[in-house]
């Protein structure tokens, strides 16, 4: 309690999560937004055209909350992390700055547009503004994705009097670790959106309001179906080789491997003991973790104690079931997503109730699996802030105490607790509201 | 190159005062010149479409200074901890004040945002003329590069200070009375009838007090950083900066009735204002009252050469790119803000 680190931590780790559970859904909805205006202009289709404007609503409140909630990110590199912002800064406000300029100035212009704008531009002309706020979302993405690529996988830079600085921009900007990492995060932004879409519409739908949620079930279903297995391939697994390949200590806490195995197996279901160095109850398929990882069932994957102690992710009982909470539910959501859209094709699932009913309540689970993904990245760092380069614990800022911290940490729980509660209660009035017929 | 980014971020921070400033004017005023739910929301209507893209003026400046000086940024930001929280805090309750205030017809759910957004706004001016009162006091950075400051003190501008004390609340009233009379003007030119009448007549309350307490505020200064005005007089390519912002005042005194030119008249005198001080202060970021060699300045806070340099490439593309979307924001919501569109 007395530690700042810890709190540092905490606050960051605290307000990343609760601010990224917005942005995952402005900007998948973005996408998903953009397509209904585009058939509802090509096919001059009025129920997209409604739901279009049902879900720029919902997007509305979702990216007022996200801006409030982000603003404070920006802030806490230097707030709370000023030695890791002193070390990085050459490189990471780089693309932190590039995220202002490319991304924000084009997002935030065309979002007033968006909402309050659609009588005085015209349907193309508002078309036009949508597509300009996708790719102002999308945009700001791949920023922030290519500064969290660099802190795991640092590429491009130079060290010169004990800082980090540019050497070479291009393999800094487009990090392979960069354009995996976004493509892996893009996909699952739209599965969340996809399930929130889609599970609205299966509310609608078993209030007997089918009529309504037409558009929104078939936009939702069809664009989980592709988000999905997008999720798990190529993105999925690339990402995990890169981490295999980078990152193996954490490759191997993630999947609760202690001693190098040859044929390694995927766990399934296991808790590991990190005291006496094994998995506890495991259910698991024989070498599959070898062919994940490098593509051949007999390539040895490396085990924990094959590295020093002191490079060891601090948190990996957290770290394992993070990622197996995201690769579980992942694999659901195919599952899911491949029996609705079965029944969408022949038609009959507005009549399905129980699918229906299993689509709403999925709503908060791509929530979690993001987050979950989240934590696995980020877990996995550890004992890293910048990977080899920076520990975590060499990040803080040296004159800020645990106490103020803790004190603002309380104060931004209070207030984000604020704002969930305004969010659900608009955002469930317009969803009670409808997009009308 | 570093002197470059010092103007770079001194014009991106200015730019944010200008703009986003007229949305705190207009958030402290909205109580007092919009009196039923209807006028409100036609103020709300001039400043919903484009508050957010005022705000990310201060989100690119800041990042840019995190780039070009991250040691800059890494001290301020970090000495000025609690004081910043609160500006999120603010900065959190003036969007979401904006936002969501329409979204309900309840008179008390609308009374509600209604004052937080005069609090969250006028409290924000007063940040941030407070803010550039602790840059042009400077703060107690010691030989470890960085520095902690408390709320308040004594009140004294040497020694162990706080963050405010009475130079950096003089600034803090100055900076309320300049925004309040910059969102009068930006009022007055958006919207018609009695918002229109009510925020001239503060105009004419507010633009002789904004004289008044600049006279104050610049002979305080001259008290507690004398050298700004030695290096001013000594850059003659600073002077027309300080004509900018004389003309404007003039101009947003005595433009009655044309009501674009008025308001840009403000616009020139908070940027000039800003930018002859951010003249008179260069090199310096973020001064030391400890000892003028632990200053913070735009050379030994500079990011590496090359990496300034790619920046430059990337930044002279994007920026004339954003003054575009911002062009083309007020472009299509010409003519009158109307309740309607809130």
């Amino acid at each position: 309690m007395t530690d700042p680190l810890f709190w540092h931590r905490l606050q960051f780790g605290f307000t990343i999560t609760f601010h990224y559970l917005f942005p995952q859904l402005t900007m998948g909805l973005a996408l998903i937004a953009l397509l209904f205006k585009i058939r509802a202009l090509r096919k001059d289709d009025a129920e997209a055209a409604a739901a279009a404007r049902f879900w720029l609503r919902v997007l509305g409140i979702n990216f007022a909350v996200g801006v409030v909630t982000g603003v404070p990110m920006e802030f806490q590199f230097g707030t709370n992390w000023s030695r890791f912002s002193e070390f990085s800064g050459g490189v990471i406000g780089q693309t932190l700055a590039m995220e202002g300029v490319f991304a924000f100035f084009l997002e935030s212009t065309f979002l007033g547009l968006v909402i309050y704008g659609e009588k005085k531009l015209g349907p193309r002309g508002h078309l036009a503004a949508v597509a300009a706020l996708f790719a102002g979302a999308w945009i700001s993405g791949y920023f922030i994705i290519a500064t969290n690529a660099f802190m795991q996988h640092p590429s491009g830079h130079v060290l010169e009097d004990g800082k980090l600085q540019i050497a070479d921009f291009g393999a800094f900007v487009f990090n392979r670790w960069a354009i995996w990492e976004y493509l892996h995060n893009m996909s699952a932004s739209v599965i969340t959106a996809s399930f929130v879409v889609a599970g609205v519409a299966a509310f609608w739908t078993l209030q007997g309001r089918a009529r309504e949620a037409a558009a929104s079930l078939r936009m939702g279903v069809v664009a989980g179906l592709v988000s999905c297995a997008l999720q798990l391939f190529p993105t999925g697994d690339r990402q995990g080789k890169l981490v295999a390949e980078h990152q193996p200590v954490a490759l191997a806490a993630m999947e609760g491997v202690f001693r190098a195995e040859k044929f390694a197996h995927l766990a399934i279901i296991g808790q590991p003991d990190v005291v006496n160095q094994r998995l506890e109850n495991p259910i698991v398929v024989p070498g599959v973790l070898s062919f994940l990882a490098y593509g051949s069932f007999g390539t040895t994957v490396r085990g924990l104690t094959d590295f020093p102690r002191d490079q060891w992710p601090d948190n990996i009982e957290l770290l394992y079931y993070a990622y197996h909470v995201m690769v579980g539910l992942g694999t659901l959501f195919i599952l899911l997503t491949l029996a609705a859209a079965f029944r969408l094709w022949r038609g009959t699932l507005a009549q399905s109730r129980g699918l229906l009913w299993l689509l709403m309540l999925a709503i908060p689970f791509p929530y979690l699996a993001n987050t979950a993904g989240w934590l696995v990245a980020e877990l996995g760092r550890q004992p890293w802030l910048v990977y080899g380069l920076m520990r975590t614990a060499a990040g803080t800022s040296p004159r800020v105490s645990a106490g103020d911290v803790a004190f603002t940490t309380l104060g931004f729980g209070g207030l984000y607790a604020l704002l969930s509660i305004l969010f659900l209660f608009l955002v469930g009035r317009e969803i009670a509201r409808g997009p009308g017929t | 190159m570093s002197a470059f980014w010092y103007g770079a971020v001194a014009a991106m921070f200015a730019t944010y005062v200008v703009l986003d400033g007229f949305d705190f004017g207009a958030g402290a005023l909205h109580l007092f010149v919009a009196r039923n739910d209807r006028e409100r929301r036609e103020v709300l209507a001039a400043i919903g479409p484009v508050w957010d893209g005022n705000e990310v003026w201060l989100i690119a400046g800041g990042a840019t200074l995190f780039f070009a000086f991250p040691r800059a940024y890494a001290a301020g930001f970090s000495g000025f901890y609690l004081p910043l929280i609160v500006v999120l805090w603010l900065l959190a309750l003036r969007g979401i004040a904006i936002e969501l205030r329409s979204h309900l017809e309840d008179p008390l759910w609308r009374a509600f945002w209604d004052a937080g957004l005069c609090a969250a706004s006028a409290l924000m001016a007063v940040v941030l003329g407070a803010a550039l009162g602790n840059v042009l006091r400077g703060v107690p950075l010691d030989a470890s590069g960085s520095f902690m400051a408390p709320w308040f003190t004594n009140f004294r501008t040497r020694g162990a200070g706080g963050v405010l004390d009475w130079y950096t609340v003089l600034l803090g009233v100055f900076a309320l009375v300049a925004l309040c009379a910059h969102g009068s003007l930006f009022l007055a030119w958006r919207n018609e009838g009695p918002v229109r009448e009510r925020a001239l007549r503060a105009a004419r309350v507010l633009w002789p007090a904004v004289a008044a307490a600049g006279a104050v505020a610049i002979a305080a200064t001259k008290l507690v950083r004398p050298e700004i005005y030695r290096s001013l007089l000594s850059r003659p390519w600073a002077w027309p900066l300080a004509l900018l912002a004389a003309l404007g005042l003039l101009g947003a005194l005595a433009l009655r009735g044309r009501d674009l030119m008025s308001f840009l008249s403000s616009c020139a005198f908070l940027a000039g204002t800003l930018a002859a001080t951010a003249a008179g202060l260069f090199p310096v970021l973020l001064p030391s009252t400890v000892d003028a060699a632990y200053s913070v300045t735009a050379q030994n806070a500079a990011a590496g050469e090359h990496g300034l340099r790619v920046g430059l490439a990337w930044w002279a593309l994007g920026m004339p790119l954003a003054v575009c979307y911002t062009a083309y924001v007020f472009r299509t919501m010409r003519g009158k803000a109307r309740a309607e569109d809130h």
